[in-house]
């Protein structure tokens, strides 16, 4: 088996195939797990996990903490806000004191892009980065990764599609990255004005045209559309979105491969983005990634805490 | 007390003069320029192997007093300026508070007069309060000493105003200095809107922030006959227009800054604070395009918009931290490094876009070498490598993009009024 060496996972751009093929690897092993009647292993005993969240997320927290507590380690959740941090003391002084209370990993999920990796260059414990403003969310896109490959039974030469709002969204780069260091075909499709300028610079293909997006699509992940988009002008209107990039059941069947896989990475705007009937559907996916989501959380923290304790032990 | 410069080859861009002399300096003033002066009264300032220039004169710098002295003070200012071998600095108005009155002017003027080492003058601002809504006493801010008006930090959003603000300082006889972006295009943008900023997922400002504006205030210029000075172009577009505005005869100058013409957006790729400035650091494309306008002089004069800012607040997330860069203390070096080393100018151009060309851009008298001139003059060693080193900053600010980089060229010496105000060792 491959080595994993980092202390940190901040983003899939910066891994190879062969870690993230060791993050999946390791995550079948520990999925097991969770379908046993005692859901514990002793694995990270005696470690403390720090999860801070800045911004509101359920899901991904809970599956993180879940991850951790399934593992034995100890884990201190702390929900905020950034504006909270703000009154004198900076991101970094509170970062400080949470590393002086020796703790072993911190999960950090904020606002703005580029916290994890910020941090990462000036703490000593673990940073796993649970979604940084606009940039990546590794462990969505892991997950993601994950259950196409249980269903599809590889990921090289698949076609994938991710649809919605690019601009804005973490788990979209996150997947481009993931998935074409597999070997997968990635097509991004969405309003233009919700692609980011020089996306056709990333090895992806670029559409505006959701039939163009289905087809040949073996897997399409729905990305969330967010409101406050509208306000800011970026499109017309939600009715509009939902004729013009809603996935239906329809468009399905006249656009998209048989075998087609929908993935979303929740929360869902029901009948916007996506229908009801596809979200709870025969093609629909979404609640086994959450389930995969906590084996292949698990995955991470115990790659990343074991390459921090060998770390230690060569300085020891 | 007489100062003599020996040895140095003096270059004077008004005159056209690159040769080997010695300078003689009487009472603030230059005496004679000749080959081997002799006076035994004089204090004698070796410059053998080096050359003498007219001190540098930076057209766009932030000093931050009044208002902001945690970041930078006239004084610490004026050192960064002499150790950068710049004699005289255009200190711009986002001050608090702003320089849009008389007194806050005259303020400046006896600070500066305190600190006693540069030449320092005012740029008043264009509307009150930098607000884009009523001008400034601009006849009053000239008649107290202000050599251009600016709201640098924004444009003046509303046409009708810069339209008018242009009538008047035409009236009044002093140029209006554009920070050009289009405000709805950038809002919220961190840096070039691009690739880079598509990986990192910071919401950009696009180019055409940029240029829309430029293209505006060029034909307000053209229409109104006024003298515009556009400040800190940073990408190809802006450089197109202003290249064809000078074609048509529209009375425009431009700066430029190192930063903009040495880095591209992808030095913002570990999510350095010290990297976000505004207008933000663009493409390589952008640069080559910055490089062509310096060369063929579409580009007048190279600025440093020095703009310190304390460690705490650059000490934030990308998104949170102000924009900024000090460039005083380095932008002798990365002209030398990046424009000279790389054949792009002659020294003998660089020196003239560092000091007589911003000097005639404002009308100051400055910026030459000449019998009877003010003897503002600094000697610089073209050849030495140095290193930039956080701790070596005399900038209360430390934010500085290249600390770290290795740089050639330095000033060795800076005179202002023949008074020797900065001198390593
Ligand atoms: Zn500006």
């Amino acid at each position: 088996m491959e080595e994993w060496t980092r202390k940190d996972l901040l983003g899939l751009q910066e891994l190879d195939s062969k870690e993230i093929e060791l993050i999946l690897q390791t995550a079948a092993s520990f999925k097991e797990i969770s379908t046993r009647a005692v859901k514990k292993v002793p694995t990270l005993r005696g470690k403390t996990i720090v999860l801070f969240f800045f911004e509101p997320s359920t899901r991904t927290r809970s599956s993180f903490e879940l991850a951790a507590k399934r593992l034995s380690a100890d884990t201190l959740s702390i929900a905020t806000s950034s504006s909270a941090i703000q009154k004198g003391e900076t991101l970094k002084d509170t970062f400080k004191n949470i590393e002086a209370m020796q703790v072993d990993c911190i999960i950090i999920r904020h606002s703005s892009s580029g916290v994890a990796h910020v941090l990462a260059k000036c703490m000593g414990p673990s940073i796993i980065n649970a979604g940084d403003g606009c940039h990546e969310h590794p462990t969505q896109a892991l997950l993601d990764i994950f259950t196409i490959k249980e269903k599809k039974g590889h990921i090289k030469g698949l076609n994938v599609s991710i649809i919605g709002d690019i601009s804005h969204s973490r788990v979209a780069r996150s997947n481009i990255w993931g998935l074409t260091k597999l070997g997968a075909n990635v097509t991004v499709c969405g309003p233009k004005t919700l692609l980011p300028k020089d996306i056709e610079k990333m090895p992806v293909k670029v559409t505006t045209d959701l039939a163009e997006g289905m087809k040949g699509a073996d897997v399409i992940n729905v990305l969330r559309i967010q409101k406050e988009r509208q306000k800011a002008g970026l499109f017309p209107s939600l009715r509009e979105y939902a004729m013009r990039f809603g996935v239906t059941t329809e468009k399905l069947k006249n656009y998209a491969k048989e075998d087609v896989m929908i993935m979303h990475p929740g929360p869902m705007n029901r009948g916007i983005e996506i229908t009801p009937d596809v979200a709870d559907g025969k093609y629909s996916v979404i609640l086994e990634q959450v389930t995969n989501g906590i084996a292949v959380r698990m995955a991470v923290l115990y790659l990343v805490l074991q390459a921090g304790d060998d770390e230690q032990q060569e300085q020891q | 007390m007489a100062l003599l410069i020996k040895n140095g080859r003096v270059i004077d861009p008004k005159s056209k003069r690159d040769e080997e002399a010695d300078i003689l300096i009487e009472n603030g003033k230059i005496v004679r320029i000749a080959a081997n002066i002799t006076n035994n009264a004089a204090e004698i300032l070796d410059a053998k192997n080096k050359i003498v220039v007219p001190g540098l004169v930076d057209i766009h710098a932030h000093f931050r007093e009044p208002g902001y002295e945690y970041k930078e003070t006239i004084l610490s200012a004026s050192h960064a300026a002499a150790a950068g071998g710049y004699t005289s600095v255009c200190c711009m108005p986002n001050t608090n508070p702003v320089i849009d009155n008389q007194g806050v002017v005259e303020f400046i003027l006896s600070e500066n007069k305190k600190a006693g080492l540069i030449n320092l003058f005012p740029i008043g601002s264009i509307t009150k309060s930098l607000e884009g809504k009523e001008l400034s006493e601009l006849g009053d801010l000239k008649d107290s000493g202000c050599v251009a008006f600016s709201d640098d930090g924004h444009s003046v959003m509303n046409a009708e105003i810069m339209r008018r603000a242009l009538e008047y300082s035409l009236m009044v006889g002093l140029p209006i200095i554009s920070h050009c972006e289009e405000m709805s295009l950038a809002a919220g943008g961190v840096m070039n809107e691009g690739y880079i900023s598509a990986v990192l997922g910071l919401k950009g400002i696009p180019s055409v922030a940029e240029t829309v504006m430029v293209a505006r205030d060029i034909q307000l210029a053209r229409y109104t006959g006024a003298r515009l000075h556009i400040a800190h172009v940073s990408c190809r577009e802006s450089v197109e227009l202003i290249r064809t505005a000078k074609a048509n005869k529209v009375a425009v100058t431009c700066e430029c800054c190192p930063h903009h013409f040495t880095l591209s957006d992808e030095a913002v790729l570990d999510y350095d604070t010290n990297t976000k400035v505004n207008p933000p650091l663009r493409t390589k494309d952008d640069i080559n395009a910055l490089l062509e306008g310096v060369k063929d002089g579409t580009i007048d004069c190279i600025a440093t918009d020095h703009a310190p800012h304390a460690e705490a607040e650059k000490d934030v997330v990308f998104d949170q931290a102000p924009f900024g860069i000090i460039g005083l203390e380095t932008a002798l070096a990365l002209g030398i490094t990046e424009l000279v080393e790389k054949n792009i100018l002659t020294i003998n151009e660089l020196i003239e876009k560092m000091s007589y060309s911003p000097a005639r851009v404002l009308g100051l008298d400055n910026g030459y070498l000449e019998q009877n001139a003010s003897a503002d003059i600094t000697i610089i060693d073209t050849k030495r490598k140095w290193i930039v080193k956080k701790d070596n900053f005399l900038s209360k600010s430390r934010n500085s993009p290249f600390i770290g980089m290795q740089l050639t060229g330095c000033a060795v010496a800076t005179i202002v009024k023949g008074r020797i105000i900065f001198k390593p060792q």
